[in-house]
């Protein structure tokens, strides 16, 4: 694409090209023009918006974010108060929910997707095929579909029905149809005397560790990092657990007329789209950690067994620290996908930023203002990730002198 | 060569998107262009009517028979009757929309009238920008159980978990109704009506709220209709109504009417079957109604003169509607309570026909 224009001819008689024929002008010129039809294009669309909903009586508004909500968010945030929660209140609500289901998401499809992905080039036959028939199934099925058959076909009707006969884990945990529910543990008044001794013993283990290297480098004797951190935390912690007499409390759930009361819960919504984002992400993300796994050069394979390495230690050592490199590009935008398909929950009734926010355009009318404030949200969580993802990206770079 | 070329071709692609950008320049409403709606669907041959869908004796579609039924169906009929003469599946087009969708159906022009049992209330009838009325038929909001739960009224329900729809006033007035009794409960919020009677059935909520007569026809859906019971508690008012976009008084008047047509008809003892057999009729009141002789009365809305002969012959009087769709005799079996005529102590009236 290297072009530069010849030089004019000064010869006398030369006619010269007319400018509208100056590849100099028409680079210049289209650039302007494609401005303009940008900036005009724009201004008509928002014009347009505006003088339409203006005519069918729907200004934009944007108090309505102040006015309450008024119906109840039982899903995550138990003491929302819907006859005094403003629509943003409610809009903070439903993005704590998304929230918790996108990191949770986030970190189970990785570390399954990982697993997964080694999996499928396991030496061993049945780990090989188990993984290969997940990512097939859970990559060649619409989402959609997964929630629903999770929602209701795997926990609906295969779990106990009537709260009473709920399975019981130790805990105690009661897993029904409705949600699991389990202890909730609680920091009594003498807690603060307890999280300060861990927290002196965290730090004093970090330095114990870190000394205990210095101390391997220095002399080659066996470092003992795990044990002297064990040892400095335990210590700490103990004397803190003994100074504030216990402190810590748990709240049982038990079961009342028509639901589990105490402790806390996940709810049937939550964990089916938690779980259905997880399996559904972490088969794509298996077949990215796979190709870059496969894109790192047998020969480095070969070397490392050359030199005496455990298949482990192979795997942990040589070839992980170069797959990740092609495997973090293409996983940046897995997790993109996942916390936009989080706003699938609301096909399953979980009450999740754009579920409230579909609820408010419609008590409210305001879905322009309402859905932009939505992209604006999503914009944000992705360009968040993102961000994260470069940076991770520049750290594990190839470091080239 | 090639270069300039291809910047030839780069600069008239340009021009076009500018030449289809600027005439949008001057923004249209569709109110400007085309008038009011009645002249839109006129001049199109169809009415777009939004309905449920899902909702048996209100708006169904039958998937074994693709046959639509209910009361807001036959009325959209009533509708298209009134404005074509005759319903056929050409000039009427049932647009099935979600409970949060179709509000938005209508601002947008998507759908020409809905009929899809919306409550007529304040906010919506100022603020989203629509008209509504006349109510077709007066319900209120129930809550419907498990037979065997034990519960009898609404504050038995504490602790419990509730199951309703997502954008309906129903989440707003249970929200209210157990913050004003002071009870605990779980609100689980669907978007489709078959999945709140489904989470219902599959043990997912104790009870279901929605609007009364919604709760008897979700319960001829389910599996077994007599394990679910209706508490007597009536926690709300929703008189439903079609509703349209509103500043359009002339395809409110036309709305407004043929659902008065259907009123005034039963209250005349006017039939699908017999309505032809009043065309002769000597009393003066049933001419002017019919629009047969000299009297005006179809004319006035910009419908033909005997728009309520055809609205008739299509789906019989408010009486006969009711009847076939909700009333003792079909599977939900509401009584005619207040949906009955005022003649007959109930609220369904009409405005004098003259």
């Amino acid at each position: 694409m290297s072009y530069s224009p010849p030089a004019p001819i000064n010869r006398p008689g030369h006619v010269p090209v007319p400018f509208w024929r100056d590849i100099r002008f028409i680079q210049i010129f289209l650039q302007i023009a494609f401005l303009v039809v940008v900036i005009v294009a724009g201004y008509t669309l928002l014009h347009n918006l505006v003088t339409n909903l203006e005519k069918s009586n729907l200004p934009i508004d944007f108090g309505m974010f102040e006015r309450p909500f008024g119906t109840q968010i039982s899903e995550g945030q138990m003491d929302f108060d819907p006859g005094s929660s403003s629509n943003i209140e409610a809009m903070r609500a439903g993005l704590q929910n998304t929230m918790r289901v996108v990191v949770i998401g986030l970190i189970g499809a990785t570390i399954l997707g990982v697993l997964v992905g080694i999996g499928r080039l396991s030496t061993n036959f049945l780990v090989r095929q188990i993984s290969m028939v997940y990512v097939e199934i859970f990559r060649n099925t619409p989402l959609l579909v997964q929630l629903y058959f999770i929602y209701r076909g795997m926990l609906r009707l295969t779990l106990p029905e009537n709260l009473k006969d709920s399975y019981k884990l130790p805990g105690p945990i009661y897993i029904n149809r409705r949600a699991v529910n389990f202890p909730l543990i609680e920091g009594t008044d003498t807690a603060e005397l307890f999280y300060i001794a861990l927290g002196i013993g965290l730090t004093l283990g970090i330095a114990l560790w870190w000394w205990r290297l210095r101390v391997q480098e220095q002399t080659g004797r066996p470092a003992y990092t795990l044990r002297f951190f064990l040892g400095a935390v335990l210590i700490f912690s103990g004397a803190g657990w003994l100074l504030s007499g216990g402190p810590f409390s748990v709240d049982y759930p038990r079961l009342e007329r028509f639901n589990f009361v105490g402790g806390d819960r996940l709810s049937a919504e939550y964990l089916t789209l938690t779980l259905g984002l997880i399996l559904y992400t972490a088969a794509f993300i298996a077949d990215i950690v796979r190709a870059g796994i496969q894109a790192v050069p047998y020969g480095q394979i070969e070397a490392a067994r050359a030199q005496g390495f455990s298949s482990g230690q192979t795997l942990r050592l040589i070839v992980l620290p170069q797959a990740l490199r092609l495997i973090i590009p293409p996983l940046g935008n897995q997790y993109l996908n996942l916390a936009k398909n989080s706003s699938l929950g609301i096909a399953i009734g979980f009450f999740d930023v754009y579920n409230v926010a579909n609820e408010i355009s419609n008590q409210t009318g305001q879905s322009v203002v309402i859905f932009a404030t939505m992209m604006a949200i999503y914009l944000s969580i992705s360009l968040f990730i993102s961000l994260v993802m470069n940076t991770v990206n520049y750290l594990m770079r190839t470091r080239t002198r | 060569m090639k270069k300039t070329s291809r910047l030839f071709v780069l600069a008239l692609a340009l021009a076009l998107v500018a030449v289809m950008a600027f005439p949008a320049a001057s923004p249209q409403p569709a109110q400007a262009q085309g008038g009011s709606v009645l002249d839109q669907v006129l001049a199109r041959g169809s009415l777009n009517c939004g309905v449920n869908g899902q909702l048996p004796g209100f708006g169904y579609l039958d998937t074994n028979t693709s046959e639509w039924s209910g009361l807001d169906v036959d009325f959209c009929r009533a509708i298209a009757a009134a404005l074509f003469g005759e319903v056929t599946p050409e000039n009427l087009i049932f647009v099935p929309t979600t409970a949060q969708e179709r509000f938005t159906a209508v601002q947008t022009g998507t759908v020409d009238v809905l009929l899809r049992n919306a409550t007529w209330t304040l906010q919506r009838d100022t603020e989203l920008g629509l008209d509504l009325g006349p109510v077709v038929f007066y319900d209120g909001q129930g809550l419907m159980v498990r037979a065997d739960s034990g519960a009898t009224t609404a504050a038995d329900l504490g602790g419990a978990s509730i199951c309703t729809l997502t954008g309906t006033t129903t989440a707003l007035n249970i929200s209210e109704l157990m913050g004003s009794l002071g009870l605990e409960y779980e609100l689980v919020v669907f978007e489709q009506a078959s999945q709140t009677i489904a989470a219902l059935e599959e043990g997912r909520c104790d009870a279901l709220t929605s609007d009364r007569s919604q709760l008897a026809s979700l319960r001829t859906t389910a599996a077994d209709p007599g394990a679910y019971i209706i508490l007597d508690d009536v926690i709300s008012k929703e008189p439903l109504a079609p509703a349209y976009i509103e500043t359009d008084a002339k395809w409110a008047n036309v709305v407004s009417w043929v659902v008065y047509a259907t009123i005034q008809a039963e209250e005349f003892g006017i039939t699908q079957a017999d309505v032809d057999s009043f065309l002769t009729s000597e009393d003066p009141a049933i001419q002017r109604f019919l629009g047969v002789g000299e009297n005006v009365s179809g004319t006035l809305l910009g419908l033909d003169n005997d728009f309520v002969v055809n609205v008739i012959r299509a789906v019989g009087n408010y009486g006969e509607i009711y009847e076939r769709n909700v009333g003792p005799n079909t599977p939900l079996a509401l009584d005619r309570g207040i949906n009955n005529l005022w003649t007959n102590g109930g609220l369904i009236y009409a405005p004098a026909w003259r």
